[in-house]
This record gives C-alpha cells, sequence and structure tokens, in this order.
C-alpha cells in the first residue's frame, strides 16, 4: 500500500513553475529517494508535503488521509515529519532540550504550568536515546547554538526522530557533515529502514544507490523518472537530464 | 567558584530587603518612603509580567499600560456601586484584562516584530481613549477614589504599611508563579516559538496558541498591578494607560535585563528610584535617565542583572 499519494500538485513563484503537475507515490517502509539538479524545486517539494508552505493545487494524501489545508504541525502530529537542508533548531536551548521539546509534542498536554519540565524523566531518557542514536549522547548538554556544523546536522535528525514519524521527509541530511558524521547518519538511515517510510534528498549518490529502494528523478518540477537505483541509473534520459556530469564515475 | 549568589538566593535578598524596608521607615522616621516603595511594588508586577511575554515569549506590548487602566478603573467603577471588596476588585480587573488580552492579542499575533508593537500600541491607544470620554467617570481627569479597597470587610489597607504588605505578598506571589510557567512545559514552549517558531511547528506545536495564552496571563498580572496602584495612589485616570507608561514598562524590563525575572522587579525599582532622585537634583533629569540607560544597554546586553552575573 502506499502511504503517501501525491497527485497533480502545483506551486508557482510568480512565473516560475516550481512544482508542476507533480505525482508521487511513496510505498509503506520503503527508503524513496529524490534526486534532482540544483533549483528542480526538491526543498520546495518538501515544504508542500510538510505543510510548511501552501500549495497552489492537487492533492497530498497520507495514508489515505488527504493532507492539503492542514498546517504543518498538524501533520507532524499525524505521523509526517521532515527535515531542513537549512539546519533549523533552537539554538539557546541545548542538544537534549531540542529533542525533548519534540518527545514534549506528542507526549501530553503541553498547557502545563507550573512543574518544571527539565525534571520530567521520560521526556529526557527519550530525548537521550534519540541524540545517542545519532552520535551525538556527549554533546546533550551543551547549547544547541554552539555545535559544529556536522553536529547541528545530526540534532536536526535526532529532532526529527523524536516526533516518532511514521513518514520521514528528509532534506539533504548529509550536506556538510564530515566523513565520519555522514557513515553515522547512514547508518541510522539505513536502521530506520522497514520502520520508517523514507523520503530522501540527497547530492551524496553514492549514499542515494547504497540506500534507496527506490529513487525518483525530479527536473523543472516534475518526477521524470522512478524506478530501482540500477533502473535510473542506466535510464538514458535520466543521465542526459541529470547524471551526464558524472558519467564518468 | 561561583560569586554570583544563584537566582534564588538573589531573589530571597531583594524580597528580604523589601520586607524590612517598612521598619527602616520608621527608624528614619520617614513615612514616605513606604509609599514610594508601595509605587515601586505596583511598577514591578507589571514589569514582570511584561517580561514573561517579552523576554520569553519575545512579544514586544508597546501597550501594556492598558491593563495597568483595566485594573485601576476596576477599583474606581465598582467601587462607586458600592463594591469595595479587594477580591472582587481583582476578580473584575483579571476578567476585563483576560477579555481584553484575548480579543487584541488574537489580532496583534497575527503580526510580529514593529507590526506587533505598532498595533498593541494602537489598542491601548484606543482603551486610553475610551476612558477620556468615559465622562461619568471624569473623563480626561479621572476620579479620586473616597476610600481604598476592604479586604474581608475590614478597611486594613487604608493603613500605608498594610497595603505595602498586600502589594509586597503579592508581587512574591506572582514572581513565583511566573518562574514556575517559565521551567513548565508551557514555558518551554513559549520560549522555543521566541527562538524558532517553524521549528516549533515542525515538531509539532503551533506558538499561536502558546503566545496568545501567555498574553493573556501577562495582561492579567498586569491588571493586578493596576489594582493596587489605584489604591496606592487613591486616584484613577486615563494618564494610568498612557503611551508614555507602556513605554516605561518596556524601559523597566530593558533595564533590568529582557528574559530575567528578577531583573524585571529590580528594573522597575532602579527607575523609579532614579526617577525619584534625579527629578531632585534637576528638572532635566529624563535625559540623565535616557543618558544612564543607554549606558546601561550599551555595557550590559543583559541589563542590571548581566552587570552581576559571571563573565566566561
Ligand atoms: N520563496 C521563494 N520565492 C521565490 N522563488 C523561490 C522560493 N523558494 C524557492 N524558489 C525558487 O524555486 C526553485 C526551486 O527551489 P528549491 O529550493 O525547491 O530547489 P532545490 O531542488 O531544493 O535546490 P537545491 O538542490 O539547491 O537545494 C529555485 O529556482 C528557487 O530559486
Ligand atoms: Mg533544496
Amino acid at each position: 500500500m502506499n502511504l503517501l499519494e501525491v497527485r497533480n500538485l502545483r506551486k508557482s513563484y510568480g512565473a516560475l513553475k516550481v512544482t508542476d503537475d507533480l505525482d508521487l507515490s511513496v510505498e509503506e517502509g520503503e527508503l524513496h529517494a529524490i534526486i534532482g539538479p540544483n533549483g528542480a524545486g526538491k526543498s520546495t517539494l518538501i515544504a508542500q508535503l510538510s505543510g510548511q508552505a501552501t500549495s497552489d493545487g492537487g492533492s497530498v494524501r497520507f495514508d489515505g488521509t488527504e493532507m492539503m489545508g492542514r498546517p504543518m504541525h498538524r501533520r507532524v502530529r499525524v505521523g509526517m515529519s521532515r527535515s531542513f537542508q537549512i539546519t533549523s533548531i533552537l539554538p539557546g536551548f541545548t542538544a537534549l532540550e531540542n529533542v525533548a521539546s519534540a518527545v514534549q509534542a506528542r507526549s501530553g498536554s503541553s498547557f502545563r504550568f507550573f512543574s518544571p519540565v527539565a525534571e520530567e524523566r521520560d521526556l529526557n531518557d527519550q530525548a537521550l536515546a534519540a541524540l545517542d542514536r545519532v552520535g551525538i549522547a556527549d554533546r546533550a548538554f551543551f547549547n544547541a547554538g554552539s555545535l559544529s556544523h556536522g553536529e547541528k546536522r545530526q540534532l536536526e535528525l535526532a529532532i526529527a526522530l523524536a516526533t516518532r514519524p511514521r513518514l520521514l521527509l528528509l532534506d539533504e541530511p548529509l550536506a556538510g557533515t564530515s566523513g565520519a558524521e555522514a557513515d553515522r547518519l547512514i547508518q541510522v538511515m539505513r536502521g530506520l529502514k522497514g520502520d520508517v517510510t523514507l523520503v530522501l534528498i540527497e547530492h551524496d549518490m553514492d549514499a542515494v544507490f547504497a540506500l534507496a529502494d527506490r529513487v525518483s528523478v525530479l527536473v523543472y518540477g516534475r518526477i521524470i523518472a522512478t524506478g530501482t537505483p540500477d533502473r535510473i541509473r542506466d535510464d538514458p534520459q535520466v543521465r542526459a537530464a541529470y547524471l551526464g556530469e558524472e558519467e564518468g564515475t | 567558584m561561583r560569586l554570583i549568589p544563584t537566582r534564588a538566593w538573589a531573589a530571597t535578598i531583594l524580597f528580604t530587603a523589601f520586607a524590612v524596608l517598612p521598619f527602616l521607615a520608621v527608624a528614619l522616621d520617614d513615612s514616605y518612603l513606604v509609599v514610594i516603595a508601595s509605587r515601586i511594588l505596583c511598577y514591578a508586577i507589571a514589569a514582570l509580567a511584561l517580561d514573561l511575554i517579552l523576554g520569553y515569549g519575545g512579544m514586544v506590548s508597546f501597550g501594556h499600560a492598558a491593563y495597568l487602566g483595566i485594573g485601576a478603573y476596576a477599583v474606581a467603577i465598582l467601587s462607586r456601586a458600592g463594591i469595595t471588596d479587594l477580591g472582587l476588585h481583582m476578580l473584575a480587573a483579571i476578567a476585563a484584562a483576560a477579555v481584553f488580552a484575548l480579543v487584541t492579542g488574537a489580532i496583534s499575533l497575527r503580526t510580529r516584530g514593529i507590526y506587533f508593537i505598532m498595533i498593541t500600541l494602537a489598542f491601548a491607544q484606543m482603551a486610553y481613549f475610551f476612558f477620556v470620554s468615559l465622562s461619568a467617570y471624569g473623563g480626561d481627569d479621572g476620579v479620586t477614589l473616597n476610600a481604598r479597597s476592604t479586604l474581608f470587610g475590614q478597611t486594613i489597607l487604608e493603613d500605608d504599611t498594610a497595603l505595602y504588605y498586600a502589594v509586597l505578598v503579592l508581587l512574591i506571589g506572582l514572581y513565583l508563579l511566573a518562574v514556575a510557567i517559565t521551567r513548565s512545559r508551557f514555558g518551554r514552549v513559549l520560549t522555543g516559538a521566541r527562538e524558532n517558531p517553524v521549528r516549533m511547528q515542525a515538531i509539532g506545536f503551533s506558538p499561536f496558541r502558546y503566545q496568545l495564552t501567555a498574553f493573556v496571563i501577562s495582561g492579567c498580572m498586569t491588571a493586578i498591578a493596576g489594582v493596587m496602584l489605584a489604591n496606592q495612589t487613591s486616584y484613577v485616570s486615563p494618564a494610568f494607560m498612557n503611551w508614555h507608561r507602556s513605554g516605561e514598562l518596556v524601559v523597566m524590563v530593558v533595564f533590568g535585563g529582557i528574559g530575567n525575572l528578577l531583573g524585571a522587579v529590580a528594573g522597575a525599582t532602579i527607575a523609579l528610584l532614579l526617577e525619584e532622585w534625579l527629578a531632585v537634583l534637576t528638572k532635566h533629569w529624563p535625559l540623565l535617565f535616557g543618558l544612564i540607560l543607554v549606558l546601561v544597554v550599551l555595557y550590559s546586553r543583559d541589563g542590571l542583572s548581566g552587570l552581576f552575573r559571571r563573565r566566561r
């Protein structure tokens, strides 16, 4: 069954059609990579799917339910979570508090005014587990703003994981990470496969072809091909439009 | 080594100093001291309330004097109707402030930054002109209160020292409440929404509901300050909600250090004391006051409380 079903999705910025009648189906449990050149509209697509940006038209069905018109926070609550290409954290909070906030959002009411949230063991334990999973548990009590760029990328993923998504939309999670950090994140994504349905946008082709069950190629707001990594690698249309520059590798 | 007392210690010291102040006034035979200190405590409550949304919520309300006025007029209007009980005055003030904050906050929170500042100011000006046109209550001139609010049927608050302690008890209670709120689940969402609203949405929070709730809590707390201030001055006029006064509240918060509840109390204290002292020195005191404010802000981004903080 398809967990995510996108039909005729559209969005324009002025005369620029950034998402042009786009169709996309993501099966439950798969890791579906979306690749495409700079400016193809990948981040815009994530923004539309997550509800951060409005769409001009079309349909986004998650687990059979229409999501169009729902704001981002309500999509998160039914299990659609996303990470940002440009790191988006709470810089004045500790790493632990960043993740604990995400745990808090799905565990009970936040209209509680009297008991200190920092002492809620359950929130902190789950947050620490998420930090540990991405490999920065030792940074738990550091201010998020003071972490290195790569550590912030890891934190970004930990926050998204802490929302306990059924569908995780990852916008270039490896961008700007060091080799070791990237390896760790790839390992985490591999570990998620099967449990969480993943839509992965990534420029790192080695990572994409190693991880993905299926790959879609997005060019000028349209998906020009979808298939297994091997099929996509050999597709002449894709090579012409996108992979041509990597012919030699 | 920590040279700096923790916040709890600083609070204990500050509030103890306020608690023993009336004894000092007796020793010095200076009854005016208690009067000015009562005024300071009323403003401290208002500054505390404003800091809750300004410092923690990132909402710069430039119309908070409206709530002082709402609290003050609750006293004036109920007293004239023969209702003198402080508890009822408080209830009416809080209810009226909650409604005003809910309506104006819901509209103001659709904007950000300078527009939020301007729209809160505009709403406060509307309240101001509403009371100016209220001729039954003296219009522009306001009304003099014949008596202070009563407590359990007793006229005990007529005594300046009793009133002083009543305000002090309220201040301490509201301070503890505000500290608890900032450390709670609610406080975390409020602060997170200031830091990065999109991030909060992306983990499942709608900042608006939390911001509006904080705005209402802050308005209600400020109305409590207004009730006590009306009792302290025994006089209520639209000047309570003048935009100058909204500005003064912002200055107190900045002075004490934004997002530092005890700083707001200290900021109100020092701003009003400076005003008293400088006014004695020269009639150009606002100039001196402005200079001091500039220096504090330039040299310590955390206001006065920053001057006492350990350097890292
Ligand atoms: N808010 C906006 N207003 C106007 N144009 C925009 C806006 N956001 C994106 N665009 C344009 O839409 C196009 C797609 O941008 P988008 O960020 O979705 O691309 P992308 O595929 O994520 O690229 P990259 O690989 O560089 O991250 C670009 O041409 C971009 O300039
Ligand atoms: Mg992008």
